[in-house]
């Protein structure tokens, strides 16, 4: 018996993260969700600059590598051109939150049927880990050396508090992947997104928050302890909006 | 023949776009080419297309690129300041090899600088229109009429060489009226193997992407682009010549200011001087030979421009300084006058030969 | 005919455009090469306006009208930028009741016609661009009076026919003005 398995959504393409990312562990989220709504054939993703600039190495389906930022942009035209292609964005916080906050925003107020996952490790990782929208304040990175000064480079963006209050965004929902059970809950956030996005009920964003353990200088195990210690209360996991909401869900 | 009707120049756009099966436009506003962004607005819902108003220009190309990729014709518009904004994604485009048609109606800058008609977009067009090594294909219409002919073939251009093709018109032409015939044939359909369009599980992924971080890999995009852009400047020339057989002065022009230049040519030749005019349609890939050739044959040459002197730069190098080339010059949206052309001419037939 | 060059001058919201508009149409059902040049931009918002007619029997050169053969001229402005501009032998029109001054050009042929205040007496407010028109139409020989009603038909839609009478109506007290 196959107790583990890769998605079929997933190539064999050996991924380019460095260890202890939790990039890996989203994209296979994202890999579930694509094989067990069985929509792999018409799927098509678009992939950020960033870390998860190569992700179209990664996932088994038609893939389009977008400038910084305009992922929503570009995912809009293929949703457009085709609107019975599932498309989805795979995007990090300097990506969404700083250089595309207005494609993003725009995207989710004019309500097109996408879904976006936003990936937030409070850090730019390819560059070599600079200050991002979403670094916290007093956090030490390579452009905020002294830590955040919140008075000097201003406060976190806090995408999914933005986006709830945004009509044209179906559902949004902040994840981390830092343990098993917050694990399982990404995994169900990501799968109704894109279900969400079958049933054409429309823009879907699921944050997850992720670690960065290069550039945070900690180990893998420590900086998913630091993740649940330092972002978690910054960025509380909760669904934010889900205009579809059945009575009794919370 | 079919029936003309008149039309603006920006309508003539939209409309010729709609027949060359282009579904999708995405623009912002901006004069003097808003025209285009509202007949579409209007246009599109009757054909099932769709219309989509961005957030920004640099979001409207994108969306172009969204709909390239998945194999379908797309279309954005927009007047110089907007245009710098796209630069980002003409650079995307070339490295992804997608096909694209983008129209620039021409306005004074640089900075916000006015709303009048420009020529002043001709390098950025031409030359540096964002990072990386590639071209475009540059069209400059000088009538209605063909921003009707050349949007439609500009279309097909894009598709066959999987490149963005930009019509490069101005606030004068993109205003004015005249009658146009809307009679342009059949629309030749291309394969597009490379589209995102879902594999359907029969297919290996298909990625559209212009990230090569091995160098030699990515010198040899650039190699096999080149060759198709030299396979281009081969076949795809067009221009117009205007009195030719006999002159002795040529003026190079494109856009209104041909327009204007043909006024002076006539007043020219009324006064014995023998004037003459290439008119050059493709602005990239430039009528580089005809000039050259008529450098044998012509005493000197007027480069009649909306900007402080840009074109010059091409029929200097087309003739490789073989003879003189004065500049006539207008620029933050004023417009030669064909006195100012002729003065020019004059000028020429003096230090000529 | 040969060529014909109008330009129409006023200010904005009087419906210098549309003025042009309907000599153009009327160019293109004639079978001749027609060119129609607005000015653009602020002008939509009160400030001057003008537009380029050319109407010619071979390719038109520029669309840029700056020596009119035929000068319309709805405020003092325009008379006095315009003026000095119109070719030796051409014709002048000037809306009387807006203009107080006569042409001071002796070479060209000037006509006068009280176009707003027509307008306003007669029930066609705002139509003084057109009442001045078909003063313009029968002086130059541009159009026949049976020529009129067709080409507004063509510019003016069936769907408003309020619109299309109270046009017509203007245009052909300007063209029988003075008769």
């Amino acid at each position: 018996m196959v107790v583990f398995k890769k998605p079929k959504a997933l190539t064999d393409a050996v991924m380019t993260y460095c260890p202890g990312c939790t990039h890996g562990i989203i994209h296979r989220l994202v890999a579930e969700a694509i094989d067990e709504l069985d929509i792999m054939g018409d799927t098509i993703g678009v992939a950020p600059v960033g870390c998860s600039v190569m992700a179209y190495d990664f996932f088994n389906v038609d893939m389009v590598q977008a400038a910084h930022g305009r992922a929503p942009a570009v995912a809009t035209g293929i949703k457009r051109a085709d609107p019975s292609k599932i498309v989805f964005t795979y995007q990090g916080d300097g990506d969404l939150a700083a250089i595309g906050t207005a494609e993003t925003v725009h995207s989710a107020a004019r309500g097109e049927n996408i879904t976006i996952i936003f990936v937030n490790n409070a850090i730019y990782g390819m560059t070599g880990g600079q200050m991002a929208p979403t670094t916290l304040p007093g956090m030490v990175t390579q452009t905020s050396p002294y830590g955040r000064d919140v008075e000097k480079a201003g406060y976190p963006v806090k995408v999914c508090e933005l986006l709830q209050n945004v009509d044209g965004a179906a559902y949004i929902e902040r994840v981390s992947v830092n343990n098993i059970k917050n694990i399982n809950a990404a995994k169900k956030a990501i799968l109704k997104a894109f279900k969400y996005q079958t049933e054409g009920k429309g823009f879907s964003l699921v944050e997850v928050l992720s670690t960065c353990p290069t550039n945070w200088g900690v180990s893998p195990e420590k900086s998913l302890e630091w993740l649940g210690e330092n972002m978690i209360p910054y960025f509380p996991l909760r669904c934010y909006k889900d205009k579809f909401a059945q009575e009794g869900d919370k | 023949m079919s029936e003309k009707v008149l039309m603006k120049g920006n309508e003539a756009i939209a409309e010729a776009a709609v027949m060359a099966g282009c579904r999708h436009y995405f623009g912002y506003p901006i004069t003097p080419q808003t025209e285009i962004a509202a007949y579409m607005s209007k246009r599109m819902p009757q054909v099932d297309g769709v219309f989509l108003q961005a957030e920004s220009e640099i979001a409207a190309i994108n969306m172009v690129i969204g709909v390239s990729a998945a194999g379908k014709r797309a279309m954005t518009s927009s007047s110089s300041p907007g245009i710098s904004l796209k630069s980002e994604g003409f650079s995307y485009l070339a490295g992804c090899d997608l096909p694209a048609f983008i129209v620039n109606v021409q306005r004074g800058g640089p900075g916000l600088g006015g709303i009048q008609p420009s020529q002043s977009d001709y390098w950025q067009a031409t030359r540096a229109s964002g990072h990386g090594d590639f071209r475009k294909i540059v069209l400059a219409p000088a009538s209605v009429q063909e921003m009707v002919s050349l949007t439609f073939k500009g279309f097909d251009l894009a598709d066959k060489y999987r490149m963005t093709v930009l019509l490069l018109s101005d606030g004068t032409i993109g205003q004015m009226m005249e009658p146009v015939s809307l009679e342009m044939g059949d629309v030749t359909k291309y394969d597009k193997p490379w589209a995102v369009t879902g594999t359907k599980g029969a297919r290996k992924p298909n990625i559209v992407n212009s990230l090569f971080l091995l160098p030699e890999v990515l010198e040899q995009t650039n190699i096999e682009r080149y060759e198709r852009y030299k396979s281009i400047e081969k076949t795809e020339v067009m221009y117009e010549e205007y009195m030719m057989d006999d002159a002795e002065l040529c003026v190079v022009a494109f856009g209104i200011a041909a327009r204007v230049s043909k006024n002076a040519i006539k007043a020219a030749r009324e006064k014995g001087i023998k004037a003459g005019m290439i008119r050059p349609i493709t602005l990239w890939p430039f009528p580089k030979d005809a000039l050259a050739d008529a450098a044998h044959r012509v005493k000197a040459f007027v480069s009649a421009e909306l900007s402080m002197g840009q074109m010059i730069d091409d029929v200097e190098l087309a003739i490789r300084c073989k003879r003189p080339v004065i500049l006539c010059s207008r620029a933050g949206g004023m417009i030669p006058t064909p006195e100012n052309v002729l003065a020019a001419l004059d000028e020429a037939g003096k230090i000529g030969g | 005919m040969n060529t014909k060059q109008v330009l129409f001058a006023g200010f904005g919201g009087q419906g210098i455009l549309f003025t042009g508009k309907f000599l153009a149409y009327q160019g293109l059902m004639s079978g001749r090469e027609v060119s129609w040049l607005p000015s653009y931009g602020p002008e939509m918002r009160g400030g001057t306006a003008n537009c380029s007619v050319i109407l010619s029997d071979s390719p038109i050169g520029s669309p840029i009208v700056s020596n009119p053969d035929i000068l319309l001229a709805m405020n003092l402005p325009s008379l006095d930028k315009y003026e000095n501009c119109t070719v030796s032998g051409g014709q002048i029109f000037v809306d009387s009741s807006l203009i107080e001054r006569k042409v001071k050009r002796t070479d060209v042929e000037s006509f006068y016609i009280p176009a707003t205040r027509l307008a306003s007496d007669e029930n066609l407010g705002g139509l003084a661009n057109m009442i001045i028109l078909g003063k313009m139409l029968r002086h130059s020989g541009l159009m026949r009076f049976e020529e009129i009603a067709p080409t507004m038909a063509k510019v003016v839609s069936a769907k408003r026919k309020n619109l299309y009478e109270l046009n017509l109506k203007a245009i052909e007290l300007g063209y029988n003005h003075g008769e």
